[in-house]
């Protein structure tokens, strides 16, 4: 009997053994394309004719990068001869950032705030200081919080505060699954903020009766527009600048983008992920990809796609698109992020508490 | 006896009626639904979101990924299926319900484990890293996730046959002198044939439709770790409602192919 | 007699191994590894977690939807099931193949079709819409794409059975004078009730977990129509490892609980199988 039984370990030890190797087998097959085009990267990129980055962003950067990407693989070729080739992924920015955390091989990061980077900073994949590694806290282009309504506003919304009022349907993301909806959420507090001047106990308030309104949370700000323009769910979409304009873009005749009096500064954060590029010998080239953000040329694509372009000269030239008057708080007004994501979105934060009892 | 009959007709129709009617609500106008949106803004529109070559990308992971769930499932299929059936021992109630447990587990919860186990927090992970080994957020993640929903449907479908057939023939041609592949070449495969395919069949459709767990553990890398449930996503979350439904329809129809397959197979079975 | 017939049919420490290994790759170690994670908390912690309020009322609310989608398909399935075996009709087998159709088509496809339909701008959800009832962002939405997700489940468990079933009883109980629904009662449905367990066990099982189309219809508003399931999602956007994995263990050890009862009633109906074959 206790043979028998060993012979079944010792069987299932081998099996499990031949097993890996099989997957291993699937695993050499399938990401050829990946494996070997990075590991020769890795040992000469510079001589070798191709090299290959992968830049994991958020998901309303998705036409960003789509025409930044042609832009770089051009400029790449001019400065060095060498052909690059850009994987994108798009996701939940909170999404990206665990993914990366947990093993998904990013040579830059392109999340939608510095919480997130900061996460994959936390798992020890970035070094310290990073903000400050390219300019402007590595925001190479910025956002802002707009209202998206039905065409001719029939619920005369124009600021934070007809949000509140009974009848009026919102549509948001989740603050807890999405990075943009923690900027709506901040800019609503800062609205609030100003109206009582700092009296928590009424911005709370304020901040509770206005999420009461909304109708459906859903987890990504994507899913909030299609909940929106698809489903023709609410009243009003608080959505980022970009997504607001994209949307008038394909229906020009349905929807209006009205600006509040107060917003805040969204600063998209982009990263080198240090552990990556040091193992794949890609430093060189990811660190240009990020630099040339800041170029005139990508300036004004992040413009053309809707992104406010961080060179006030170039913000300029787009004057006649974005709202320029507006009144823009920025984190460091919550004491960055760390701070506000203790205070509003950690567990038992205070977006937990307005939705307690 | 008239009346008795006549009622039984009418309860018959009902019957019928009511299964048609709910069939149709909750299969046939989902099913409709994403064909005509494919459909809405022509048939070249539909052509070239089909003909992407990210798509095409797709469906080749979704076809690698499928090819190897059924081959691992089925060579499992097989051998646990014959240890459940033909020996008796402890535990077997056990070895059943782990052997289920992955079609009730939450796909979320799938892919996090398969993260846990060999993403980068897992204590194999430098020694996977050493070996060069990606599994996590690459192609073996993606099969390994596949394999593990469609894990029992193989299994599923031959225990009862090989159940209800029992072990006296087996033993008959043991006591024969013949050999355990031989046994199960002559005596069982014949039995369990159909079941087996219909039971292929039922976890290859699964396997291609497979989207949480995936979602879990691609870290959707466009042109490299997109499965074609997960390119739909990603097209639905670019505003590209029409190419998504366009994509999705040929999962429906790659769908549809294999239930027609199916159907024809038990018909088969079923004459034999 | 047990020693002796393991002796007479040779094989077992292959295919036991062969199924061990496969078994503990594919499912036990990754599950450990989960078991693992999560004993690095201690118990109260654990319980902390798994006793907030969003926590619980989102366990309330996938177990109220799964729960009465799974009735729902429990008695459409016997109805389907019935349909199918005992009755002729036009399209019949094009009825019987559209069935699997809930597995084979991605989840997030189904849930972005259903939420189109009965949203209130949809065929469906414009109709209801007229009486007041909202389907799509509601917990009738969620009960809804449950619906959809675990229909093959209890057809596919009672069709085998209903085939086998012998028909001499019912045919005796006809003749001396039963009514159909009495017969149906006290002779059909005690033969197909592990059957109908078991189809509703796993279809219970799976739409508690379910997560791709669900999101899309609920409207995932906290404490009304969050899922347990979106729930682990966004603590691990939080990276909150640990309280996504407590939550996720006891989903675990819920579904195994589930599977456990439905492979005990199985054996059950697996001997009615074998005795209607003979």
């Amino acid at each position: 009997m206790k043979k028998k039984i060993l012979s079944i370990i010792l069987a299932a030890g081998i099996l499990t053994t031949s097993a890996f190797g099989f997957t291993g087998c699937g695993n050499s097959s399938g990401s050829t394309s990946s494996g070997s085009s990075s590991s020769s990267s890795s040992e000469d990129s510079a001589s070798s004719d191709k090299v290959t980055i992968t830049n994991v962003s958020y998901d309303p950067t998705r036409e960003l990068y789509a025409a930044y990407n042609e832009a770089f693989k051009t400029h790449w070729k001019e400065q060095t001869g060498q052909d690059v080739e850009i994987t994108q992924s798009h996701g939940g920015s909170g999404k990206q950032a665990l993914e990366v955390a947990n093993g998904l091989e990013a040579d830059v990061v392109t999340l939608a705030l510095e919480g997130d980077v900061n996460a994959v900073r936390d798992a020890g994949l970035i070094e310290d200081g990073w903000v400050k590694e390219f300019d402007k806290d590595s925001a190479p282009y910025t956002s802002t919080i707009v209202f998206l309504v039905r065409k001719g506003n029939p619920k005369n919304i124009k600021d934070w505060d007809d949000l509140v009022k009974d009848g009026v349907g919102i549509i948001t993301p989740n603050p807890k699954t999405s990075g943009g909806a923690r900027w709506n959420y901040l800019a609503a507090w800062a609205y609030a903020d100003k109206l009582y001047n700092g009296d928590e106990a009424k911005i709370q308030e304020f901040i509770k009766k206005l999420f009461q309104n909304v109708l459906v949370l859903d987890s990504g700000a994507r899913g909030a527009t299609t909940t929106f323009v698809e489903n023709g769910q609410g009243d009003v979409l608080i959505a980022w600048e970009n997504e607001a304009f994209l949307s008038i873009k394909d229906y020009p005749d349905d929807y209006e983008i009205i600006t509040p009096s107060i917003s805040i500064l969204a600063q998209p954060s982009v990263a080198i992920v240090d552990e990556v590029v040091d193992k794949r010998g890609t430093r060189e080239v990811a660190t240009e990809y990020l630099n040339y953000l800041y170029s005139d040329e990508a300036q004004k694509i992040a413009g053309d796609n809707y992104y406010r372009p961080s060179n006030e000269e170039i913000l300029k030239e787009y004057s006649d698109v974005f709202n320029l008057d507006i009144n823009l708080v920025t984190i460091d007004d919550f004491g960055g992020w760390d701070e506000a994501q203790e205070k509003h979105f950690a567990d038992g934060g205070i977006f937990d508490q307005i939705y307690e009892e | 006896m008239q009346e008795n009959k006549k009622v039984s007709r009418a309860v018959k129709w009902i019957l019928i009626s009511v299964c048609v009617v709910f069939v149709f609500f909750m299969l046939i106008l989902p099913l409709i639904t994403v064909i005509t949106e494919a459909l809405r803004s022509g048939w070249e529109t539909y052509q070239k979101a089909v003909a992407d070559e990210y798509a095409l990308n797709a469906a080749g992971l979704t076809i690698e990924a499928t090819v190897f769930a059924v081959l691992i499932n089925t060579v499992f299929g097989i051998f646990a299926s014959w240890a459940i059936t033909k020996f008796p021992f402890r535990g077997k109630k056990l070895l059943t319900t782990l052997i289920d447990i992955p079609v009730t587990v939450s796909p979320i919860i799938a892919g996090l484990i398969f993260l846990l186990t060999f993403g980068r927090q897992s204590p194999i992970y430098p020694w996977l890293q050493d070996l060069g080994l990606q599994i996590v957020f690459a192609v073996p993640g993606i099969i390994l996730a596949t394999v593990f929903v469609t894990f029992p449907f193989i299994s599923r479908e031959l225990i009862p046959v090989m159940e209800a057939q029992g072990t006296e023939e087996e033993e008959a041609a043991a006591l024969m002198g013949a050999g355990g592949f031989t046994i199960f070449r002559k005596v069982t495969f014949p039995h369990i044939k159909w079941a087996l395919l219909y039971g292929i069949v039922l976890c290859a459709a699964r396997a291609m439709g497979e989207f949480g767990a995936v979602s879990v553990i691609s870290g959707h890398l466009r042109g490299k770790t997109n499965t074609l449930p997960l390119h739909v996503e990603i097209l639905f979350n670019e505003f590209q409602y029409v190419p998504a439904f366009a994509v999705s329809s040929l999962l429906v129809i790659m769908a549809l192919i294999i239930l027609i397959i199916r159907s024809i197979v038990e018909y088969r079975g079923k004459k034999a | 007699m047990n020693k002796a017939k393991k002796r007479v049919i040779p094989g077992f420490g292959l295919s036991m191994g062969v199924t061990l290994a496969i078994l503990s790759l594919i499912v036990i170690i990754p599950l450990a590894s989960l078991v693992l994670f999560t004993a690095q908390m201690n118990f109260s912690e654990i319980i902390e977690i798994i006793t907030r309020k969003r926590v619980l009322a989102s366990f309330y609310v996938s177990f109220i939807t799964a729960f009465i989608a799974s009735l729902i398909n429990a008695v459409m399935g016997v109805i389907l099931a019935w349909v199918l075996v005992r009755y002729d009709f036009p399209f019949k087998r094009v009825l019987d193949g559209m069935i699997e159709l809930p597995f084979a088509l991605p989840t997030a496809v189904a849930g972005i079709a259903l939420t189109a339909l009965t949203a209130d701008t949809g065929a469906i959800g414009s109709f209801f819409e007229q009486f007041g009832i909202k389907i799509a962002y509601t917990r009738i939405g969620i009960t809804v794409a449950l619906i959809f997700i675990g229909i093959p489940f209890v057809v596919r468990s009672v069709q085998p059975v209903l085939e086998k079933l012998d028909h001499s009883y019912e045919e005796a109980a006809g003749v001396l004078g039963a009514s159909k629904v009495k017969i149906f009662w006290k002779i059909i449905f005690p033969e197909i009730r592990p059957a109908v367990f078991t189809g509703f066990g796993l279809a219970f099982g799976r739409c508690i977990g379910e997560y791709g189309s669900v999101v899309f219809i609920a409207g995932n508003m906290p404490y009304e129509t969050e899922i347990t399931p979106l729930i682990i999602m966004s603590e691990l956007q939080e990276y909150d490892y640990t309280s996504a994995t407590a939550i996720a263990l006891v989903m675990l050890l819920f579904s195994f609980a589930v599977l456990f009862a439905v492979n005990i009633i199985q054996a059950r109906s697996t001997k009615i199988l074998k005795g209607g074959n003979k």
